[in-house]
């Protein structure tokens, strides 16, 4: 499968400021790429774009060649986000939160180092980095084609990180998903992706 | 240097192993004990109100039986609230014209609050012109000053129980709307509902997995906290003579015919069915206000 943007451009407000002007990308089901750049220069929003969250000013998001809007129900582009505490509803114990996946493989939660006893709490009983974890959980599910990883490890120790970034190579080289991985640690995108493309600023 | 030194001792004194102890215990005694009260509260407000209701039921006949053999009695042991020039019982009338008022106020505020809780929800997801219009409604209602359009609802819709009850509903559910919308348009924002959606959900679903048990708190406490303010609007326009006919022992009533006989020393003819009065919009207040800090999440911890 490819995803693909063409000539994409983007702001929030009519007459705001042009966050994305004339953005192409390609990406392969079997490839990393990486996309490193310093703040504020559109990551997130292109994350955003790329999951269907944002409708594009001018341009389009094809993903087999066919309108990224024209697939209903399940997104097969998903998101991991920054922010897993905003991610999840501090109302919903962690179990539900992963009932929302689309059948999630139980061997997942043991790769992913989620203990059986996290599932009955809450999320305000979590850290961010055991919440991040139900969050890449949540995002892998059956029908999910391509992963948009939004400095998911940002907020994690240095041997998570490593444990976390090696599950997802191999999760993702297994079942044949795509990966695209935003992060402005241009260390980190180089060592974990097959392919890195930088983002100028206009 | 001097502070350096004292600094580690001062430090070893608070975490002495007994001085811990003890707070922990009286940690652990004090979360009991509001948890405790709070529901001790619950149970005698609800209490309370509960018995003026049944009590009301009961009363009907002997609030209206008149003997002017006992006229003008001072609270004694067999009419603990006295009597007034009729000779009827202001105990009985008392109880009687609460519980008018206590159901005016459940229905009124139910009325009220579930008339909020559509307009919020309509304001928040049908697009950008309901948006508006709900929005200048609540501006309208909220402009006019509560008690003018109250006596105009209520003398426009032929007075009595029905002109009460619509006149306190139509006049209190502006801030709960403006509430539950502002809280519906917060959550549609919120990244775990767009996730949810990407993830095949479907808007019923989310409706009811995510939004409800947001709503579903703010929307008990916001309709108890409507009762206190639908009984003081009811009694007020039935002594300013808008509001229940005069053959009725409303509170309202009772407090403006009490207004002629203050003069003459008859002080219990209005002090008893005042404080009543008050004691109960205390309860459903206290009530709403527990119930509040027992559902609000951000209190769980404390």
């Amino acid at each position: 499968m490819i995803l693909e943007t063409r000539n994409l451009s983007f702001r929030y407000e009519n007459k705001g400021r042009q966050i994305l002007e004339q953005f192409s990308l390609q990406a392969d089901s079997n490839e990393r790429v990486g996309i490193a750049a310093p703040s504020g220069f559109g990551k997130t929003t292109l994350c955003k774009l790329l999951a269907g969250y944002e409708q594009p000013e001018t341009g389009e998001i094809l993903l087999d060649g066919k309108p990224l809007q024209s697939y209903k129900g399940y997104c097969p582009v998903q998101m991991i986000w920054q922010h897993p505490e905003q991610a999840v509803n501090p109302r919903l114990r962690m179990k539900s939160v992963l009932e929302e996946g689309d059948q999630i493989d139980p061997k997942l939660m043991e790769k992913l180092g989620i203990e059986p006893d996290w599932l009955n709490r809450f999320p305000t009983e979590l850290s961010g980095g055991e919440l991040q974890r139900f969050c890449i959980a949540r995002a892998l599910g059956k029908r999910t084609r391509f992963l948009l990883a939004d400095e998911i490890s940002t907020m994690l120790d240095l041997i998570t990180q490593s444990q976390i970034w090696h599950f997802l190579i191999e999760e993702t080289q297994k079942r044949g998903i795509g990966m695209i991985v935003v992060s402005h640690d241009a260390e980190l995108v180089e060592r974990v992706c097959t392919r890195v493309v930088r983002m100028n600023k206009q | 240097m001097k502070e350096a030194a004292t600094f580690p001792e001062k430090r070893l004194d608070v975490y002495t192993e007994k001085n811990f102890a003890e707070n922990e215990e009286g940690y652990r005694k004090k979360k009991w004990n509001r948890r405790k009260t709070i529901i001790v509260l619950l149970i005698v407000a609800i209490g309370f109100l509960a018995a003026v209701c049944i009590g009301g039921f009961f009363c009907k006949e002997a609030a209206q039986v008149t003997d002017f053999s006992r006229k003008n009695l001072p609270p004694c042991l067999s009419y603990p609230f006295g009597t007034d020039w009729l000779g009827r019982d202001m105990f009985a009338r008392t109880v009687r014209g609460l519980s008018i008022s206590i159901i005016i106020g459940v229905c009124a505020a139910t009325f009220s609050a579930v008339m909020a809780f559509i307009l919020g929800v309509v304001s928040a997801t049908m697009g950008k012109t309901a948006d508006a219009v709900v929005t200048w409604f609540i501006d309208l209602v909220m402009g006019i000053p509560h008690m003018l359009l109250l006596i105009l609802i209520c003398v426009a819709c032929g007075r009595g129980l029905k002109g009460v009850i619509l006149g306190v509903a139509l006049t209190h559910w502006t801030s709960l709307a403006r509430l539950i919308r502002g809280e519906v348009l917060q959550l549609k924002e919120q990244i775990y509902i767009k996730t949810a959606k990407k993830l095949g959900k479907s808007n019923l679903y989310i409706a009811m997995k995510h939004m409800v048990p947001h709503l579903l708190p703010q929307f008990i406490v916001g309709l108890v906290l409507l009762f206190p303010h639908a009984i003081l609007h009811e009694s007020s326009i039935t002594f300013l003579g808008f509001g229940l006919s005069n053959e009725q022992p409303a509170i309202g009533i009772i407090l403006s015919e009490a207004m002629k006989y203050l003069v003459t020393g008859k002080w219990w003819l209005a002090l008893f069915p005042g404080i009543m009065l008050i004691l109960t919009v205390v309860c459903f207040f206290t009530t709403g206000e527990n119930l509040r800090m027992l559902l609000d999440p951000a209190s769980v911890h404390e």
